[in-house]
């Protein structure tokens, strides 16, 4: 781990205060549209919330099944929000990202996504969202000041079903964890069994109470 | 071919190459960003020149000092001759017409730098080297390969003699 600074979604923090889609949304390159996404997680059970940022796959899957060629990833591993002259609003995007990030917005008939705050992180100052963040469950810091300060491990792998996905974006997760399983589950909350492999998922909520 | 049966160093199909993933492989231009360059270019190309044209009638030329052309009172009409304006490294020819105007004009010929001399037979100044001609009375090239004008040296005659004041194209 270098001393590069990298960006950590602790999902056990959130506080649920909305302040990430707030700044997000005051950004004048999409104002009124917040980037961030803040999830509800088993609401009847739970006031618990998870943001959603843009985890900035290695291999973005929104990017390949781009039929207008319009979402490109800059050489420092960060996912761009769709292109204005080429994005024709088809939503392959939003359907085959596995974090539903991108988002259809009807009003541009464009797709936009998180971009990282690329006009910040790229002149090396903070995403607005973990700037503003209260208790840091979005944390833009070195991996050496996250190991300092968290308990638990920072991944950036995710498997869903059969397909490994590694991000640029880092989650925090319980010690020993070295990647979140996600497979199909049944409304009774029966995993379905993929073909020629026991069903492996990890309940996430589970994992938040935990670290 | 599937992509798993490629070998891991062969180039990606040409499908993929038509869709890169990565910033610095996308060289794909819309018909709508050229037809912007190209609309945005062709005015910064007007407006430069808007610009150097108004700036070009603001600067004064006549910025070099007038000097006195010596011995040119004795020039009779149809006569010519040699002087350096505005440095010494600027030959120059003085004519007079056979009508009795003063014109002057730089000597060296707008096609290959040779002299001109003056033919005032013709009412002409004539480039031997590759039989170019340009009319006496303005400079303009009439015959021969030259295309431009001869740059034309202004003149103030004074009371005291014939003064070469400025160049002018």
């Amino acid at each position: 781990m270098n001393g590069e600074r990298a960006f950590f979604i602790d999902h056990s923090r959130c506080i649920g205060c909305r302040a990430c889609v707030q700044a997000c949304e005051e950004c004048d390159t999409h104002r009124g549209h917040s980037m961030i996404h803040l999830e509800t997680i088993e609401r009847r059970d739970t006031i618990q919330t998870a943001p959603q940022v843009c985890m900035h796959c290695e291999d973005p899957i929104c990017a390949k099944v781009c039929p207008a060629d319009a979402i490109k990833m800059t050489p420092d591993g960060v996912v761009q929000s769709s292109l204005k002259p080429r994005c024709i609003g088809c939503s392959n995007c939003v359907l085959a990202c596995p974090f539903g990030v991108p988002k259809y917005v009807a009003e541009f008939d464009q797709m936009m996504k998180c971009d990282m705050c690329y006009d910040r992180t790229s002149a090396g100052k903070k995403p607005m969202c973990a700037t503003v963040c209260p208790s840091q469950a979005l944390a833009f810091v070195t991996p050496a000041e996250i190991e300092r300060t968290r308990r638990g491990a920072a991944v950036q792998e995710w498997r869903f079903g059969g397909e490994t996905v590694r991000t640029k974006v880092y989650v925090m997760v319980p010690a020993g964890v070295p990647a979140i399983r996600v497979d199909l589950v049944r409304r009774d909350g029966s995993p379905v069994a993929p073909r020629g492999r026991a069903p492996v998922t990890d309940d996430v909520a589970a994992m938040l109470g935990e670290v | 071919m599937d992509d798993r049966d490629r070998p891991p160093d062969a180039r990606p199909p040409r499908w993929q190459e038509d869709f890169p993933v990565r910033w610095e492989d996308d060289h794909y231009l819309t018909r709508r960003e050229l037809t912007k360059f190209l609309t945005l270019g062709s005015g910064l190309l007007v407006g430069a020149n808007v610009v150097l044209a108004a700036l070009g009638r603001r600067i004064p030329d006549d910025s070099y000092p007038p000097v006195r052309i010596e011995s040119a009172a004795a020039l009779g009409p149809g006569e010519s001759l040699l002087f350096r304006y505005p440095t010494d490294q600027d030959p120059c020819i003085l004519v007079r017409t056979r009508a009795g105007a003063w014109r002057a004009y730089s000597q060296v010929c707008t096609h290959l730098a040779c002299a001109v001399v003056h033919r005032p037979a013709e009412d002409a100044l004539f480039c031997p080297c590759h039989l170019g001609w340009f009319a006496e009375d303005d400079g303009r090239p009439t015959a021969g390969p030259p295309e431009r004008r001869l740059p034309r040296i202004r003149l103030d005659v004074r009371d005291d003699g014939i003064y070469a004041v400025g160049v002018g194209i």
